[in-house]
């Protein structure tokens, strides 16, 4: 299928974009965390009930979750001898994996 | 070496790769240094003073027809227009066949898949014009014609697709000369298969396999950036998609 290569190659750019600020946002909050000593408790306390923070790591996770998968199939298909169905399933399996465990992240500070 | 005037002749140690496709070795030859030579006139040397056996490939000797290029210590180069002076070091020199591609004796590969790529990649003039049509008037100085006009030079030498990792990792790759090629058809105003092309060059084995790495650019002895017209062709083919036109 032509167009599947150009469709994957525009989605892993257009998640790059989009991961790009969220990154350093999460960076920002990681060294302000660290740096002012916040405890879990007080973190959960900010985090908790908050729609920002939830649309913030929700998209988070959903773009990682695609953008990484992409970028692992182009490496298994050019690493190992795998068919490109036997690498489409992997690849795919690792996209559910992370969602799951992103989107279950995002749960559990978010909501708990 | 002493020669007819009385002078020391220092020698050149040419290691050079002899065998078939079920393999081979290096095997060392002793090739006088000479003014202005190139690794082509030391190939030339061992085949007509010391080996006639030796098989490879040359045309026109200038730096026209893509067809001398050998792997020079580790590196794709054209022969004919490296110079000794440029890559012997101390006095060695290592001269193999090009990568990514079947050998067929000693220092000729098999070109075939490489010009199959082109074909694939519909690297080809698709003509809108017939003989009689007044020609087509086009701006040098238009976007489309620069883009054209900075990936023609190519020679067909194979030494892009002899660089490239890509290449090498999938061989079905189209590689970086092919798809050149494909990217000054593109923009080029007169030519008539430019849906069918993106669509041969977007697949599976098409430009978004492309790392980016610059080999191409880095070994291109024309000096062209394939890399760029592969960038180039990646956007036309996200804006195919983005216009439902892939």
């Amino acid at each position: 299928m032509t167009a599947l290569e150009t469709r994957l190659w525009l989605l892993q750019r257009v998640t790059a974009l989009v991961m790009a600020p969220l990154v350093v946002v999460h960076l920002a909050v990681i060294v302000y965390a660290v740096q002012s000593g916040l405890s879990a408790e007080e973190i959960l306390s900010r985090t908790r009930g908050s729609v920002f923070w939830a649309l913030f790591y929700g998209v988070f996770v959903l773009a990682a979750a695609a953008h990484g998968s992409i970028g692992l199939r182009g490496v298994l298909r050019e690493a190992t001898g795998l068919s490109p169905p036997a690498v489409g399933l992997l690849a795919a399996a690792f996209a559910g994996v992370v969602t799951a465990l992103g989107l279950r992240a995002v749960y559990a500070v978010v909501i708990g | 070496m002493t020669t007819a005037s009385g002078k020391t002749q220092r020698m050149i140690e040419a290691r050079v790769w002899r065998g078939t496709p079920e393999g081979g070795e290096l095997v060392s030859y002793s090739v006088p240094n000479r003014d202005s030579q190139t690794i082509l006139d030391v190939v030339t040397y061992i085949q007509h003073r010391l080996d006639p056996a030796l098989s490879y490939r040359f045309a026109c000797r200038v730096g026209m027809c893509g067809s001398c290029a050998m792997t020079i210590n580790g590196a794709p180069r054209w022969t004919c227009r490296t110079h000794v002076d440029k890559v012997v070091k101390n006095g060695k020199v290592v001269i193999e066949p090009l990568a990514n591609l079947p050998v067929v004796k000693d220092l000729v590969t098999d070109m075939a898949p490489f010009f199959a790529k082109w074909q694939r990649a519909e690297g080809r003039f698709a003509p809108t014009a017939d003989r009689k049509a007044p020609a087509a008037v086009i701006d040098p100085a238009s976007p489309q014609r620069l883009a054209a006009s900075a990936g023609i030079e190519c020679i067909n030498c194979a030494v892009c697709y002899a660089a490239c990792d890509v290449v090498r990792w999938k061989p079905d790759y189209l590689g970086p000369a092919a798809l050149n090629r494909a990217w000054t058809l593109q923009n080029d105003v007169r030519d008539g298969a430019q849906d069918s092309r993106l669509r041969a060059v977007a697949g599976d084995a098409g430009c978004h396999n492309c790392h980016s790495h610059q080999s191409c650019m880095a070994a291109c002895p024309n000096a062209l950036n394939p890399t760029e017209s592969i960038a180039g062709l990646k956007r036309l083919a996200a804006r195919a998609i983005l216009r439902g036109a892939l």
